[in-house]
């Protein structure tokens, strides 16, 4: 009799999922966890939680800056490579050097992430939802829910609604009110465009189209001024992931309430909480990692600055990590 | 299905939240409220509530008629209260340089020809196209306008009155 030492893996149950694997790391999925091996250790998270956050991880193209899926794992996006981590931004592991980074190309993590989502999200659980509005992802693997994880992130050139941009959301296209905003007046503004002006005389109900989004916590350009992008969202429950950006980014709060637990972006300390309801604007600091609640479904505009020099000016220190002085 | 409603701000009725310190200064988070601002400034005063590097957003209070604007790049206008009509004209001499950032506000109706208005309510978001000059009417209750633009001679910046200073 003879026992082989299996602390790299998990006793394979069979459940139907397969191991999914890039440079040192390997990703094993159970009936209510997920597990990720790198080397020198393991690390442990709800399967859920894992899903939801991966699947914003892999529909945003990784995001700007810091996509943490908790206060270990996570990945950073430097735009056409991304680093994967354990323990990077966490005090704990930088300072008893248990840390681990691997970097890979965008669109070989992309690869890899997309085929776990299709092996690991069951039939009936989409990981958009918010939870009361979607099946559970536990147990054996059971189908899978292919049209859920393939939304891509919606981005408007100019303006939502403008001829040739991108266009409206409405029953007829699969789009109904939420279940939460039934109540979003859906009136039309009056546009009376002269002849030869229809492209440049333009307005819509942003709420209207807003609060037909599908999905929570995925922000989706409506409006640009060159770099200044507005990102509207329809926010329900908890934020996926806690975002670290690697630049300012504000939040204007149009409908309803959201909390924010605000940490460290290093090291993950607590440095404050923010209570955002309607009309409230406040920016998110170059410094920190931001985590959102929102007890009902409601409209977040989520400011953006897309100018691409911007992390490099940040890390560096010359600019400051808040974006006004007084 | 939900009972919860939704909540909107408004002049007349708005709540505002706050930045609940821990180990921080509220002056990191630029806190402040639109309708706050609107309801202490001067009709049409562009008042930056967020800026990022020379991009900036303005809460403006839309009372009566405002100056003639104009803009050599696009800007937009989100309507959080009221209703608000915007009128346009493509003026025959651009009175904008076209590298200029920000809007510019006029000192009177440019020549040129007319392109248009729009009338929106609360939740709309009108275009303020590049090149264009415009004009807001708010005939009814004062409303309450956000605007999407670049820093710019209009821009008003008051952040130690409408921020959250104190933990
Ligand atoms: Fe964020």
């Amino acid at each position: 009799m003879s026992t082989v030492a299996n602390q790299q893996g998990l006793t394979d149950k069979g459940l139907g999922y397969k191991a999914h694997s890039i440079g040192g790391f390997r990703f094993e999925r159970d009936e209510y966890f997920a597990h990720i091996f790198y080397p020198g250790g393991r690390h442990i998270m709800p399967v859920d939680a894992f899903l939801r956050a991966l699947m914003r991880d892999v529909a945003w193209g990784f995001f700007y800056g810091t996509v943490n899926f908790d206060n270990v794992f996570g990945t950073v996006n430097h735009y056409g490579t991304v680093e994967m981590f354990i323990g990077l931004f966490n005090e704990a592991y930088r300072s008893t050097n248990r840390h681990h980074v691997e970097t890979f190309e965008s669109k070989d993590l992309k690869k890899v992430f997309e085929q776990m989502l299709q092996d690991w999200v069951n039939e009936g659980f989409d990981p958009f939802a918010a939870p009361d509005e979607t099946g559970a992802p536990f147990g054996a693997k059971k189908g899978n829910n292919t049209k859920a994880i393939q939304r891509q992130r919606m981005v408007a050139d100019r303006m939502v609604g403008l001829p040739g941009d991108l266009g409206y959301r409405t029953d007829q296209n699969g789009y109904p009110l939420n279940r939460q905003f039934q109540d979003i007046p859906t009136d039309q503004p009056e546009v009376h465009a002269e002849p030869g002006f229809e492209k440049d005389v333009h307005a819509y109900n942003f709420f209207n189209y807003v609060a037909r989004s599908d999905v929570t916590w995925n922000p989706s350009v409506v409006s640009c001024v060159k770099d200044s992008q507005f990102c509207a969202t329809t926010e329900e429950h908890i934020l996926p992931i806690t975002h670290g950006n690697d630049r300012v980014e504000w939040f204007i709060q149009a409908t309803d309430e959201i909390i924010w637990d605000i940490d460290d972006r290093a090291t993950g300390k607590p440095r404050a909480k923010v209570v955002m309801k309607a009309g409230d604007v406040a920016a998110m600091p170059a410094d920190i990692r931001h985590r959102g609640y929102s007890p009902k479904r409601s409209i977040l505009i989520v400011w953006e600055n897309n100018d691409g020099t911007l992390p490099q000016k940040y890390a560096s220190g010359q600019l400051k990590p808040y974006p006004v002085e007084f | 299905m939900s009972t919860q409603k939704t909540y909107f701000g408004s002049l007349e009725k708005y709540q505002k939240g706050a930045v609940e310190v821990l180990a921080d200064d509220p002056k990191n988070y630029a806190f402040s409220n639109i309708f706050e601002v609107a309801s202490t400034s001067k009709p049409y005063e562009k008042v930056a509530v967020g800026k990022n590097l020379k991009y900036v957003i303005e809460a403006l209070r839309a009372e009566g008629t405002s100056p003639w604007f104009a803009c050599a790049h696009d800007e937009a206008a989100l309507c959080m209260d009221g209703e608000i009509e915007v009128h346009y004209v493509k003026p025959d001499q651009a009175p904008v340089a076209a590298n200029k950032e920000g809007t510019v506000k006029l000192s009177a109706e440019p020549k040129g020809t007319k392109m248009g208005w729009v009338k929106i309510r609360r939740g709309h978001q009108a275009l303020l196209p590049a090149g264009a000059a415009y004009q807001f009417r708010a005939a009814g209750k004062p409303g309450v306008l956000l605007v999407q633009t670049i820093l710019g001679d209009a821009t008003v910046e008051k952040w130690a009155e409408i921020c959250q200073t104190k933990a």
